[in-house]
């Protein structure tokens, strides 16, 4: 069953068309991975799927539990169970980690608080009234922000970049995380552009120029994304629609 | 009830912990309009109160080498509706002396009230002077708080005050803090003040970095809502060298408000350095949208991100 349906999604930002006809099902309790270069559109996605201010489509119509969240707030969808997991986490002047982690749950327990901060391998004595500001490094931000989706239980999150700004070996732990979501029931939009990333996901999408291009088993589509996209064979920023004949051309 | 229950029924309301008033090893000092209602003394610390027709003049000092292990909790306020309270404050802390005050101002009822302070603080060679004061005013604007201060900081010591008005209405608050400080000494001025409805604010905090080596902080967070103005003034001069000071004021603002920032640095030495970050804009957009997709509505995620910047 489909836990989340994008229907042929226009989403212009400024003069330039960001998604252009853009279709896509996510199944519930799937990894699903987007995979694609920079500037693909990958972000935009994940702030229209949030509802984010300026990421209203122009066309199309988004599904969540089969029903139509498409003008629907920020906040609305994220108590229908959809979340997003920010790339460059915010920072919060004054605002402890366990304050922070504590805004998403539904049932507030300390427990909660300290496991979810565990499986992100931030001891939780150290970091719980520490503040959610400049004082964090971005990897430690990132991790308090995967943190705080693990402790919020949502149907469905989008993690942006998950995999960014995080050092080698903490990427493993970011995965196991990833996976710790699918386990507690949690459906994954797992944003990325490493394939290898990718890999961990049930079903890939390869995304290029606003549209989703191919979709299949994440080591095809992998492949597929290592030897036609880097280099890009459309120069980098094409116009919408031009990824998707140059990948038809293939 | 008696005057002095009442004020610390507001000194409750203001956060405060009456039981401070009942511990021995615990100055303070209790004023109702121009009436002492309570006090306190411990040793190295001479507090002489005089009552006068409007207020009351407080002469204070802590004596040499003498660093007072427990807070002084001061407790100024006026009950009623209407009303007039000018506190005088001369204090000296000598060489080697300490002194940290918490002081609360109740205002729970104003309607007409206007509250002023003068003071003269000296700190004399290796001293330090740390000074928190929290207001609650209550529901009704009919506050007018015009608090002026001059500090003095000898060589090797500290200065810090911290200002906090978060709770309850404004009013008019207009706040004017000069200081100069010597050889090695440290300056921290923090202020945070949250005001809504037609509530003015204004703040003019001047530093001066005479003596060499000699640091400075002032930092201001404000948030103004609906109608309320606020003007922040804080500036630094570093004279000395080596001297090294910093202003930091962020205002957001929500609705009709209006906030002005003036930040002005000063140096008249090759070898000092003054920095300064000013910021006014609404709350931010990011930290907003990640509190919502946490299931908050907006204005409870505006509430947050303001009541963090004023913590």
């Amino acid at each position: 069953m489909e836990i989340l349906q994008l229907k042929n999604i226009g989403l212009k930002l400024g003069e330039k068309q960001v998604l252009n006809g853009l279709t896509l099902s996510v199944k519930s309790g799937s990894i699903h991975s987007i995979l694609g270069i920079n500037a693909a559109g990958k972000s935009s996605l994940a702030f229209l799927i949030m509802g984010c201010a300026g990421y209203q489509p122009q066309s199309g119509q988004i599904f969540f539990k089969n029903e139509d969240i498409t003008r629907l707030a920020i906040h609305q969808r994220a108590q229908k169970g959809l979340t997003l997991a920010w790339q460059e986490p915010a920072r919060f002047e004054g605002l402890t980690v366990q304050d922070y982690i504590a805004a998403g749950m539904k049932e507030k327990n300390h427990r909660s608080i300290e496991e979810a901060l565990a499986m992100v391998l931030l001891d939780p004595p150290a970091y719980l009234q520490r503040l959610v500001d400049k004082t964090l490094s971005g990897g430690e931000r990132k991790r308090i922000e995967l943190a705080a989706v693990y402790a919020m239980h949502p149907e469905l999150v989008v993690l942006d970049e998950p995999d960014s700004g995080i050092d080698i070996l903490a990427l493993d732990n970011i995965i196991a995380l990833i996976k710790g979501l699918k386990k507690q029931g949690t459906t994954v939009i797992l944003i990325t552009h490493r394939e290898e990333v990718s890999e961990i996901a049930d079903v890939t999408s390869l995304m290029c120029s606003g549209c989703i291009v191919q979709e299949g088993k994440p080591r095809e589509v992998g492949r597929r994304f290592k030897s036609r996209c880097i280099p890009c064979p459309t120069k980098i920023f094409p116009s919408a629609g031009e990824g998707k004949a140059a990948m038809a051309r293939d | 009830m008696q005057d002095y229950e009442l004020m610390l029924d507001a000194y409750s309301q203001a956060g405060g912990t009456p039981e401070v008033f009942k511990d021995s090893d615990m100055a303070h000092l209790v004023i109702h309009k121009n009436k002492v209602i309570g006090s306190h003394l411990v040793p190295g610390l001479v507090l002489v109160p005089t009552e006068t027709a409007t207020g009351v003049d407080i002469e204070m000092t802590v004596e040499k080498g003498c660093k007072l292990e427990k807070t002084v909790h001061l407790c100024f306020g006026v009950l009623p509706r209407e009303g007039l309270q000018e506190i005088v404050i001369k204090a000296h802390i000598q060489d080697g002396a300490g002194i940290k005050l918490l002081a609360h101002c109740v205002f729970p009822n104003a309607v007409k009230v206007v509250h002023r302070m003068d003071a003269d603080i000296v700190l004399g060679d290796d001293a330090f002077y740390e000074y928190n004061e929290v207001h609650y005013h209550g529901p009704s604007a009919g506050v007018q708080v015009i608090p002026r201060a001059r500090f003095t900081v000898g060589k090797n010591s500290r200065l810090a005050t911290n200002f906090s008005l978060v709770h309850g209405r404004v009013g008019v608050f207009d706040l004017d803090y000069e200081i100069t400080v010597m050889d090695n000494s440290v300056l921290e001025m923090n202020a945070k003040i949250y005001g809504y409805g037609d509530d003015v604010i204004r703040l003019k905090e001047g530093g001066r970095l005479l003596g060499r080596g000699a640091r400075g902080l002032i930092k201001s967070r404000i948030a103004v809502k609906d109608n309320a103005q606020s003007e922040v003034v804080n500036e630094l001069t570093a004279d000395a060298p080596d001297s090294r000071g910093h202003v930091d004021c962020i205002e957001i603002i929500q609705g009709h408000a209006r906030a002005r920032a003036v930040p002005i640095v000063s140096v008249n030495n090759e070898f000092a350095q003054v920095t300064h970050e000013a910021a006014i804009g609404r709350v931010d957009k990011k930290q907003v949208e990640t509190l919502m997709a946490r299931g908050l509505d907006e204005e409870r995620a505006i509430d947050i991100v303001v009541n963090g910047m004023l913590k």
